[in-house]
């Protein structure tokens, strides 16, 4: 992916992202997890509703910079209607992505405006925070389902 | 002024994070090496020339700092390992066994972390009250509204000297001449006004004072508590061990040593005292008075310059300090800071420690350029230049 395409994916999530609402009356059906980054000021509100082993919905509020928020955005448009397992392959694959490790590009759609930067130290661990939270819900879904 | 001291500068870093920390001049780098590789002994313990050369020049910075602040003795100085641990030392080591139950500690919502937790803290321990000071339509904290604030019950004022977020200076010596009038301690977190401003905490008749190290040209793992003689004291110590006790034998039977020895349990960073003997002599070199002119120089040039950009929104350009606090409308603080990283300027973004302080600015993230002697006009124009195009902020945030 050249850089202007990494660019455009990046500006247009972080500028109209998607899932990005209020919280609404009833959260009822929705796995709340909050991710922040220690090294900065990230804060997200992350909310997962899994029936059935595929995730229903995803949606955020907080405050993050255009490089979280725009993951998250690009998250949540991949991942809606995975299930748990593709969810996790998926995450696994973005990490090593992030982490300069072996990783399957043909899974990881837009993320892949994310391949360049682990050369930006701190930015590596705002891609990351939104993907740190929804691991551990589905995580947490599967110990209690299995 | 005094570019060429700071090795660092020769790679055209701009460095505007001062408040966080800053750099260090070669006679600071100098002195730790010195340490390191010429008598890297220990103090106060061998028999031997190196260690005692090391006690010498230990005890000659205590020295050095108590002239710097004009205290009565050399015995009101205690070194700790940051401001942090100092405000924790005076809190915990003093208040804790003074105060009781409904007695009132003052502070303001424009506090750092340092100076509002360990206050929490005590307050859920003894039932003491915190309150918050209500600050002026520029934020700021003046008498006339300190004395409102104050009631019978009121014991402490503690207060940043100059706020790390808006800069402010507070009327020190008013205020501790108010306060004493009613019988109230005062405590200044100084770790944003000791390294800027003439501090004489006799003229000013502060009570408790905590300041750092390394945001004063020196290096890090150092703080520095003052305390007036008689309430040192009395101030018990939050760590016990090796160094500061005369001789034990059983539990009844432990004998503390004098001040300021029996508050630096265990070995000191020794290196970082020394830096600050080396960092305060260079200080004093320059004048304190003409550091502090030089950033309010700066800092005007830089208002007048920011103020005419329509998308900055400044939150402190009454304040006279070398702070800068801003916000680049519509973009978040930290990718600001992002991009000017790109041209190797370095500033902070973010809530600074200071988490109260979004009632009061109705934002809880922000960027924060900090000044010091080394920096331009030249650096500010470039600063100036990069923020006045915000399409290009957002072209490049990335």
């Amino acid at each position: 992916m050249d850089e202007e395409t990494r660019r455009e994916i990046i500006m247009s999530n972080y500028m109209q992202p998607v899932g990005k609402k209020d919280t609404p009356k009833d959260t009822s059906n929705y796995k709340m997890v909050n991710s922040k980054n220690d090294s900065c000021i990230d804060n997200l509100d992350i909310y997962v509703d899994i029936k059935d082993g595929v995730i229903k919905d995803i949606f955020f509020n907080g405050e993050a910079c255009a490089i979280s928020t725009s993951s998250t955005s690009i998250m949540i448009n991949e991942l809606i209607g995975k299930t748990t397992k593709e969810a996790i392959n998926y995450i696994n694959n973005f990490e090593s992505m992030i982490n300069e490790k072996e990783y399957n590009k043909e899974i990881l759609g837009e993320s892949l405006a994310y391949e360049e930067i682990y050369k930006q130290g701190n930015r590596k661990h705002c891609a990351h925070l939104p993907y740190i939270g929804l691991k551990k819900v589905i995580e947490e879904y599967e110990e209690t389902n299995n | 002024m005094n570019r060429n001291d700071f090795e660092i500068l020769n790679n055209n870093l701009i460095y505007l994070d001062n408040g966080a920390t800053t750099l260090k001049p070669k006679v600071v780098v100098n002195s730790i090496n010195n340490y390191l590789t010429k008598y890297s002994a220990n103090a106060h313990r061998g028999d031997y020339d190196i260690s005692f050369k090391v006690d010498t020049l230990y005890e000659g910075a205590r020295d050095t700092v108590k002239e710097f602040l004009n205290a009565s003795r050399r015995e009101e100085i205690v070194f700790t390992s940051g401001a942090t641990a100092s405000i924790n030392m005076i809190v915990d080591g003093y208040f804790k066994n003074t105060l009781k139950k409904g007695d009132e500690v003052l502070i303001t919502k424009v506090e750092h972390a340092s100076n509002v937790l360990p206050w929490f803290r005590l307050s859920k321990e003894l039932g003491i009250v915190v309150k918050y000071i209500e600050l002026d339509s520029n934020n700021e904290v003046t008498i006339d509204n300190l004395k409102k604030s104050i009631t019978p019950n009121t014991k402490v004022i503690s207060l940043a000297h100059i706020t790390n977020t808006l800069g402010d200076i507070r009327p020190i010596k008013e205020i501790t001449k108010l306060a004493h009038e009613n019988n109230i301690l005062v405590v200044v977190d100084g770790a944003q006004s000791v390294p800027h401003i003439k501090i004489d905490v006799k003229d000013l008749d502060i009570d408790f004072l905590a300041f750092s190290a390394h945001k004063m040209l020196a290096t890090t793992g150092l703080g520095i508590l003052y305390g007036k003689y008689d309430l040192l004291n009395n101030l018990k110590p939050t760590f016990l061990g090796g160094g500061m006790n005369e001789s034990f034998d059983d539990v009844d039977k432990v004998f503390l040593k004098e001040l300021p020895t029996r508050l630096e349990a265990g070995t000191q960073s020794i290196e970082a005292v020394l830096s600050l003997d080396a960092a305060i002599k260079y200080i004093n070199s320059i004048g304190i008075d003409n550091i502090t002119k030089h950033e309010q120089d700066l800092k005007e040039y830089a208002i007048n310059k920011l103020k005419s950009i329509p998308h900055i929104k400044l939150y402190n350009k009454n304040t006279t300090s070398g702070i800068i606090l801003f916000n680049v409308e519509g973009i978040f603080s930290q990718d600001v800071a992002y991009y000017l990283n790109k041209y190797n300027i370095c500033i902070r973004a973010g809530n600074h420690c200071a988490k109260l302080l979004k009632d009061v600015i109705n934002t809880n993230q922000t960027c924060r350029a900090s000044l010091y002697l080394y920096n331009t006009h030249e650096e500010i124009d470039k600063l100036v230049e990069l923020l006045s195009d915000k399409e290009r902020i957002l072209k490049e945030m990335i």
